[in-house]
């Protein structure tokens, strides 16, 4: 198929295969290229272990962020539990890891695959519910594992946490932030490429009728459950692919952080980033990231000024009132999230001067 | 036998206290169909504004009282106008976060000024509140919860179902277009559910602050078990809300007194399940009229 | 000329600001007067209705010229709180009840324009008007036929004492038989009350019966205006809205597709 040189004016697609391409010109192919092989070639190299550890964090949220957005994005069920079910995969990992000596490139798969099952037993009530009621039912989902995560004491070893041995493979371990930085990035690349396909086969349309309108999707004659479903179980397969290269990421895992503040951090990458996009979901969590550290470092900085400390003021909270402006002037503002900030910028780029 | 009865009379207590906190947050859903998760932020503001009131500002119990009260009527005015209005017709997960946001904002804000540590109220319910049943002693605290819930209820049953400015309300919640083409005020039906709403869910506050002392971690947690109650009574009835409260409050005091304690505080959700598996819209609610 | 209730000068609409779908419509109606606006699907009759009632702006439409006169007020782009209390109430298209409230209920949602007065009399009038209407009255309106939804919501905006009325296509989706009869108890309404109509109609046949005035849009343009009679002895509108052949028979599908009248407005 011919690659055009320059974006058309309009849309001028005139067969199916055209309507299905990722890069309408050779130039958005390329210039993709040029970017990863900075990425791999440039960036761990000279970066700082503390900027590493950032892009890993990154790399590690957006892959479940990706996840969240095939189901809140793009087949329009919300769900509250994907910091748990990101927490199943963490365990998933850790416990396949210590207790059958589990290699991890095996184990971070099935983490994936234990965790979508798991997502699928919470995705059930969806085939009944719709919207507000599946939203609450996701929350309970959430609680309830949190709730066994920590009580499960003869697997999950509770709230003492679980310590993973580093990943080896073929003699040679993993360790360090340079290290995984290429093991997650690998991981980001072939996720986000994998999701990017699914949305244009039968199984992506079938999502997007369900999101648009799931009676009409089931009239022309899909089966909105088993879909509904799928979409659950690849959700949750990626933030269970995710929990898992986080536990080996981090090297011992407890279950504190998999709490509703998590889900909630992943639905706002989600909605920051823009719904139905899936580079959105890996902007959205770049700017979760660093809005994080970047508030960490304030309020780190803010609680040695003597003026605040004297006057007794505790400026920890600060964090979370500046995360939930932030995700209100979202929504209230640009609804679209980054990739429609970065989709105008762009095309003011290719336009100017005559954006019009 | 004595131990059960403690406990079906402390579950009752309990869930009434559920109950009148979930009734703001039906409001709230029932006039313009938005789930609220700054729910137990607002309870914490209310009873944080009475603390301020009473223990700082040195004001008798009952000006304290009625300035909380109009000033949370007047932060639901003010919350509808500035964060829900530009949304009327979005996206329900738009909505959603917002209000998620709101509470995240809301917490940081109480946080900074009040900061996380229990504080207590002075006491001054008359002793003659208490009730003691043979061994069973129900505190003052709690047959005033009892008195207030179900003034409320009634009021809120009647406002709904008789008044005018209730039935443009619903019918607000029903079919917006056509509540405009009749001439219905739908702005200054939104701002005053809100303002209604808000109203409720403070006292509730207050209330909660009463019992359990002023903490803003438990109440936003309560804002939270709010969801299984509202679920199990419908999410637009308000006598359903208190019925839920109390199935919730009877299953939570049960489960701690024979089960384990660890397992009380989510035996709501894994019910919730259950209930939504069963019963899409929960006990009392509507079935939702779809028609293509 | 009788006396003018509303008068439209020359108004477009334009919604999201880039389609104009009004390109200068003008029209009068008189007091005491059923006038009906007929057109075919998107000539802008619905719009028509909206840009007096004050509903555009919910869709991002906007009267952008000319003005709406009702009563010697200036109403374009009011908001419809203030125009319904004018006494413009518009009964949209495809039945809009307020399906989890009863009958009685959506009926008192009706007096919205001037909350905390007695309604008991209205309601006796509505009830008296829609027989059909009494014995469902404890109903949840989803659950109650399309007919019976129709004359709710007809019922409903009589109960705020209309000066004007306007009925988007109530006909929509009733079987012949409650047409008519929704058909004579707007025109007993009418009589009776001296309420003003404008009717906005498919069923032209129907619409011309009753009415005492006629429009007819097209494109966003009003393209012709009469009396019934002279509407319905036109020869254009019988071919293209009446079914029947210019002189005046019935025709068949046949010589429809063999040939067609050139519409002598365009």
């Amino acid at each position: 198929m011919k690659k055009l040189s320059f974006h058309p004016c309009g849309n001028y697609r005139e067969n199916y295969a055209q309507e299905l391409s990722i890069f309408e010109t050779w130039f958005g192919r390329v210039s993709l290229g040029v970017f990863l092989l900075i990425l791999f070639g440039v960036a761990p190299f000279f970066l700082s272990p503390y900027l590493l550890y950032i892009l890993n964090t990154i790399g590690i949220l957006a892959i479940a962020a990706i996840g969240l957005n095939i189901l809140v994005g793009y087949t329009g069920q919300i769900s509250l539990g994907h910091g748990a079910f990101f927490g199943v995969g963490a365990y998933a990992a850790a416990i396949l890891a210590t207790r059958l000596d589990v290699p991890f490139y095996l184990s971070i798969p099935a983490a994936g695959f234990i965790t979508a099952l798991v997502g699928m037993i919470f995705g059930i009530p969806s085939g009944r519910l719709k919207g507000l009621y599946l939203t609450i039912a996701t929350l309970a989902g959430q609680f309830i594992i949190e709730y066994v995560l920590i009580q499960w004491e003869s697997l999950t070893k509770g709230t003492m946490g679980i310590t993973l041995p580093g990943p080896s493979i073929l003699g040679w371990t993993i360790a360090g932030d340079k290290a995984f930085f290429f093991l997650i990035f690998i991981c980001l690349v072939l996720m986000t490429w994998f999701a990017v396909n699914i949305m244009r086969s039968k199984y992506g349309r079938a999502f997007i009728a369900i999101r648009d309108n799931d009676r009409a999707a089931e009239g022309m004659g899909i089966p909105i459950f088993k879909y509904k479903l799928l979409s659950f179980a690849i959700s949750s397969f990626y933030a269970g692919f995710a929990g898992a290269l986080w536990a080996y990421y981090m090297v011992s895992i407890t279950t504190e952080p998999f709490n509703l503040g998590l889900s909630v951090e992943f639905i706002a990458m989600v909605i920051i980033g823009g719904m139905g996009n899936i580079p959105g979901a890996i902007f959205g969590a770049t700017f979760i990231t660093i809005l994080n550290e970047i508030l960490r470092y304030t309020t780190g900085v803010l609680m040695n000024v003597s003026v605040i400390t004297s006057m007794g003021l505790n400026m920890a909270p600060l964090r979370e009132f500046v995360f939930g402006l932030a995700i209100v002037l979202f929504i209230l503002l640009e609804p679209k999230g980054l990739a429609e900030l970065w989709r105008i910028l762009r095309s003011n780029f290719r336009l100017w001067p005559f954006s019009y | 036998m004595e131990f059960f009865l403690q406990l079906l009379v402390n579950g009752v207590c309990v869930g009434l206290l559920y109950g009148i906190s979930a009734m703001g947050f039906v409001m709230i859903f029932k006039a313009s169909s938005v789930l609220n998760f700054a729910h137990g932020e607002l309870l914490a503001l209310g009873a944080f504004f009475f603390l301020s009131l009473v223990t700082w500002g040195k004001l008798p119990m009952a000006v304290s009282f009625l300035l909380t009260l109009a000033g949370c009527f007047v932060l639901g005015f003010l919350i509808e106008k500035f964060f829900l209005r530009p949304l009327i017709g979005e996206k329900l997960i738009f909505v959603i976060m917002l209000t998620v946001g709101l509470a995240a904002m809301f917490k940081g804000l109480i946080l900074l000024i009040w900061g996380g540590n229990l504080h207590t109220y002075p006491d001054f319910l008359p002793p003659s509140l208490e009730i003691q049943l043979g061994a069973i002693y129900i505190a003052p605290v709690y047959s005033a919860t009892l008195v207030i819930s179900v003034i409320f209820l009634v009021l809120f049953g009647l406002f709904f179902k008789k008044s005018s400015q209730g039935i443009y309300m619903r019918s607000v919640a029903d079919n917006q277009k056509a509540a405009l083409s009749l001439g219905v005020h739908v702005r200054r039906v939104f701002a005053l559910s809100w303002a209604i709403a808000a109203m409720v869910a403070c006292m509730s506050g207050i209330v909660l602050g009463i019992i359990n002392g002023v903490n803003v971690h438990d109440l936003s947690a309560i804002g939270l078990k709010v969801f299984p109650v509202v679920i199990l009574g419908g999410l637009d009835s308000i006598g359903g809300a208190i019925i839920g409260g109390i199935i919730i409050g009877l299953l939570e005091t049960f489960t701690g007194g024979y089960l384990s304690p660890s397992l009380r505080d989510v035996v709501p959700y894994i019910v919730l399940v259950f209930i939504l598996m069963v019963k899409p819209y929960g006990l009392f609610g509507l079935v939702e009229i779809e028609r293509v | 000329m009788g006396d003018i209730l509303l008068q439209l000068n020359n108004i477009s609409v334009v919604y999201s600001n880039v389609i104009q779908v009004l390109k200068g419509v003008s029209l009068t109606v008189e007091r005491g007067n059923i006038v009906s606006l007929l057109g075919s699907n998107g000539a802008g009759k619905t719009t028509t209705l909206k840009a007096i009632s004050g509903l555009l702006k919910p869709e991002n439409g906007e009267v952008t010229d000319g003005d709406i006169i009702c009563n010697g007020v200036n109403i374009q782009n009011q908001s419809p709180e203030f125009i319904t209390r004018q006494g413009i109430i518009q009964v949209l298209e495809g039945r809009q009840p307020f399906k989890y409230l009863t009958i009685e209920e959506n009926l008192r949602v009706g007096t919205a324009t001037r909350p905390g007065k007695p309604y008991k009399q209205d309601m006796e009038l509505v009830y008296h008007y829609f027989p059909a209407l009494v014995q469902r009255r404890k109903a949840l309106a989803g659950y109650c036929s399309g007919g019976e939804l129709q004359m709710l919501v007809i019922g409903r905006a009589l109960m705020a004492h209309p000066q004007l009325l306007m009925l988007d296509e109530p006909s929509l989706g009733l079987a012949p038989l409650v047409v008519q009869e929704i058909f004579r108890i707007i025109k007993k309404i009418n009589e009776e009350h001296a309420t003003t109509i404008v009717l906005v109609e498919q069923n032209a046949n129907m619409a011309l019966q009753v009415a005492h005035y006629g429009y007819v849009m097209e494109n966003g343009k009003i393209v012709m205006e009469g009396t019934s009679k002279e509407l319905s002895d036109n020869p254009d509108v019988k071919e293209f809205y009446l079914g029947m052949a210019a002189s005046g028979i019935a025709k068949s599908y046949k010589d429809v597709k063999s040939y067609r009248r050139r519409k002598r407005w365009l």
